[in-house]
């Protein structure tokens, strides 16, 4: 048996903590006087954290232009109210991958981990007692096809795969004939990676959805899947998968390593876009809820 | 690549040249669009401190206070700047003597190492080596199976082992290659996040196993701040030699790879610059640089056209353009040779002044060259060589046949027919019409 899931949360997010609290402790250690130090590393901490220095630099004004006023005595009171305010970005929205019957194509720029997404969001539905069936949409990468099926293996749910350089349309029209035959209640259909730059590509992901939303009697919904080590192209990405398709959530993975994922919260400033999920491991249980508060806490470095 | 740094420093920079005389506040007010701008493009902010310190300390120093075109001298640091921040000359692929030259591939899950091996596997051929790709990844599922899958599709050996000992199989792999006649193995590794000190502990115990002439960290170009802390993490634990930057070709901003030489200490080696398998380019510092900046790359793009334009295929052009027998066959080899070199949009990307154009360098469909080749390709032979004999009828057959309307093979004709009209011009009065050049067939919709 391995560490179980809360344990690894909180090792993943203990370790942006220490890695950020290291910094903002030894602000705090100073005393919580709110000095010029203290606004320059609390600025650096944040862009550290990839929220964007245009974005830093504002809040960090705002923050200290309430300080000046009194309305924030101290470098705690600024951190508590700064975790709170930035939380409250998040959109709320409620969760699709809870309600089947639902159809969901997972998208994202290469190396997201949109595989290994699917793979875990099949074994969380199948637990929840839901009928699930995967398909294999990415027929470009070598082996993608491979690698889904033994995830669907792990999480021991039946899967459509057609052959490397088929119409990925083409698989996504299968996957939905044989999700009605079998009545399953979550199809998840998992995409080749693609920059958003890439105007064919993105295309070839618009009639994908056409199909999808074709055939399918669930309603069809997009989950764009996210790397946390992505820096400010991040928001360009959300922007074109957004524009192109409609993006209903994001799922946030590798948030187990030392980055804190800071674009996230551009992203859900400009594009109001939940964040669904968040991936803090390897294994098939290692994708969890997202809880806005701890997220930004981590982000700021505060316990 | 860096269109948006790129865009931005531009427009600083336009503000600044055109001042005659530069007050320290002028600096101070650039330095700080710079350090935005460095910043947004992900640079790390420690570099950025330290790039916005340097250049201020030049740039309110007596050369540019007493230079005419003071901006100008500031663009010059910059550029100076820049260029050491990327890691000053190009640094090469280093081979030895020793057979098989043993390269080992490390990085994040993500990043696209395997895809990497195949790539840099693709390229050392076309050197005239044998390389043997060896796959290590014994993690991720199907990590193998994709390796082994694009080996196929190069027509390179691919070797697996058997178990988990990702070492031992390195250590295989390398007596394979001696026993196949194979002089570069290639070790593609596990995925890790640099915090899994089990998974940095096994590229350590690769490395002592089979003692590789170079070690290349694969840095995916999107990273943000973190990339700094695990390129760090890299060079601490397993001591690479060089970088290969991956997914350049989206819109990155390049912060990774301005920062990662800086703090590492590390070259860039190579960058990946599109999803083919021949998408991988030596890195050149200065030239990126000047890329960042708007100077463009013309030695890069002279070079890329003499490595996919066959000279035999140039002059025989050049011959026909005197000539005026430059038929739409000729044109249909054109536009293979531009789809060879990277599209338009590369190529545009690499001329001066590209970033200068109204909303950067413009989005070019590269379809559209696909749709003028489908339609000529629907020509007879005798049509490509006369279109004059194109009639009405025929028209709505090569429209039928390339799946367009007749209003494109209208404009396709029209804009061939005046490229001709130019090119007898252009012989009878040796090019002083040339001016009112036009841009050829298929790239109307440019402009």
């Amino acid at each position: 048996m391995s560490t179980p899931w809360y344990r690894r949360l909180s090792d993943g997010l203990s370790r942006s903590r220490e890695h950020l609290g290291g910094q903002l402790n030894v602000l705090l250690r100073k005393g919580p006087d709110l000095d010029a130090a203290f606004w320059e590393e609390l600025e650096d901490t944040l862009i550290a954290g990839d929220m964007g220095a245009t974005a830093v630099t504002e809040v960090v004004e705002r923050l200290r232009d309430a300080a000046a006023r009194k309305a924030l005595p101290d470098a705690h009171a600024v951190l508590d109210h700064l975790a709170g305010e930035l939380a409250a970005e998040f959109p709320t929205d409620s969760d699709f991958l809870k309600h089947p019957p639902v159809t969901v194509l997972v998208v994202g720029v290469n190396g997201t981990g949109k595989t290994t997404t699917v793979g875990k969001l099949a074994k969380e539905a199948a637990d929840a007692g839901h009928v699930v069936l995967l398909g294999s949409g990415d027929t470009f990468r070598a082996a993608a096809g491979e690698q889904l099926d033994i995830w669907a293996d792990r999480a021991g749910v039946p899967m459509v795969k057609r052959d490397r350089g088929a119409d990925p349309a083409a698989v996504v029209f299968d996957t939905i004939a044989e999700a009605k035959r079998g009545g399953a209640a979550v199809t998840l259909i998992d995409t080749a990676g693609r920059l958003h730059t890439s105007a064919d590509l993105m295309r070839e992901l618009e009639k994908v959805q056409r199909v999808a939303e074709r055939e399918s009697e669930a309603p069809v919904k997009v989950l764009l899947v996210m790397d946390a080590t992505t820096g400010q192209n991040g928001l360009a990405q959300a922007r074109e998968f957004d524009s192109a398709l409609g993006v209903d959530g994001i799922a946030l993975t590798k948030l187990d390593g030392t980055a804190k994922g800071g674009i996230a919260v551009a992203i859900a400033r400009e594009l109001r876009l939940p964040i669904l999920r968040i991936g803090v491991g390897e294994g098939i249980e290692d994708l969890k809820p997202f809880d806005p508060l701890d997220f930004t806490r981590a982000l700021i470095g505060e316990v | 690549m860096f269109d948006n740094l790129s865009k931005r420093l531009q427009d600083i920079f336009s503000n600044l040249t055109g001042k005659g005389r530069l007050s320290e506040a002028d600096v101070d007010a650039a330095m700080r669009e710079i350090r935005l701008a460095l910043l947004e493009a992900d640079v790390n902010f420690k570099v950025v401190k330290e790039f916005v310190a340097v250049v201020r300390e030049r740039a309110v120093g007596e050369d540019v206070m007493r230079s005419l075109t003071p901006g100008q001298t500031v663009v010059g640091i910059v550029l100076d700047e820049l260029t050491n921040l990327l890691g000053g000359t190009s640094a090469r692929l280093t081979l030895t003597n020793r057979i098989p030259n043993v390269i080992l591939l490390v990085g994040l899950q993500g990043s696209g190492k395997t895809t990497a091996a195949a790539k840099l596997a693709n390229h050392l051929r076309k050197q005239g080596k044998r390389p043997l790709m060896v796959a290590c990844d014994i993690y991720r599922p199907a990590a193998i199976e994709q390796l082994e899958t694009l080996g196929r599709e190069l027509g390179i050996p691919v070797f697996r082992g058997e178990g988990a000992d990702a070492a031992g199989i390195a250590s295989a792999g390398v007596k394979e290659a001696v026993s196949t006649m194979r002089d570069v193995v290639l070790v593609d590794t596990a995925g890790r996040l640099h915090i899994d000190e089990e998974m940095m502990d096994e590229a350590v115990r690769i490395k002592t196993a089979v003692s590789p002439d170079q070690i290349l960290m694969v840095v995916d170009a999107m990273t943000g701040q973190d990339a700094v802390n695990t390129a760090d993490a890299f060079a601490q634990r397993v001591d690479f030699d060089g970088v290969l930057m991956t997914k350049l070709d989206g819109d990155a901003r390049g912060g990774a790879a301005l920062s990662v030489r800086n703090v590492t200490g590390k070259p860039i080696v190579f960058a990946s610059v599109g999803e083919k398998l021949d998408a991988l380019e030596p890195f050149y510092p200065d030239r990126m640089a000047k890329r960042i900046l708007g100077m463009g790359d013309v030695v890069g793009l002279i070079e890329k056209a003499r490595d996919t334009i066959d000279a035999d295929d140039a002059e025989a052009l050049e011959q026909k353009l005197r000539t005026a027998a430059f038929t739409l066959d000729d044109f249909l080899v054109q536009l293979r040779q531009i789809k060879k070199m990277g599209g338009v949009t590369s190529l545009l990307g690499m001329l001066p002044g590209a970033g200068k154009l109204k909303g950067g360098v413009p989005e070019v469909d590269e379809r559209q060259l696909d749709r003028v080749a489908a339609i000529i390709h629907s020509m007879t032979p005798q049509e490509r060589a006369k279109p004059q004999v194109i009639n009405g009828s025929r028209r709505q057959r090569i429209a039928n046949g390339s799946g367009v309307t007749v209003t494109e093979v209208n404009q396709l004709l029209k804009q061939f027919a005046e490229v001709r009209k130019l090119m007898k011009q252009f012989q009878k009065d040796g090019g002083k019409r040339l001016r009112g050049l036009k841009l050829p067939p298929g790239f109307g919709q440019l402009g």
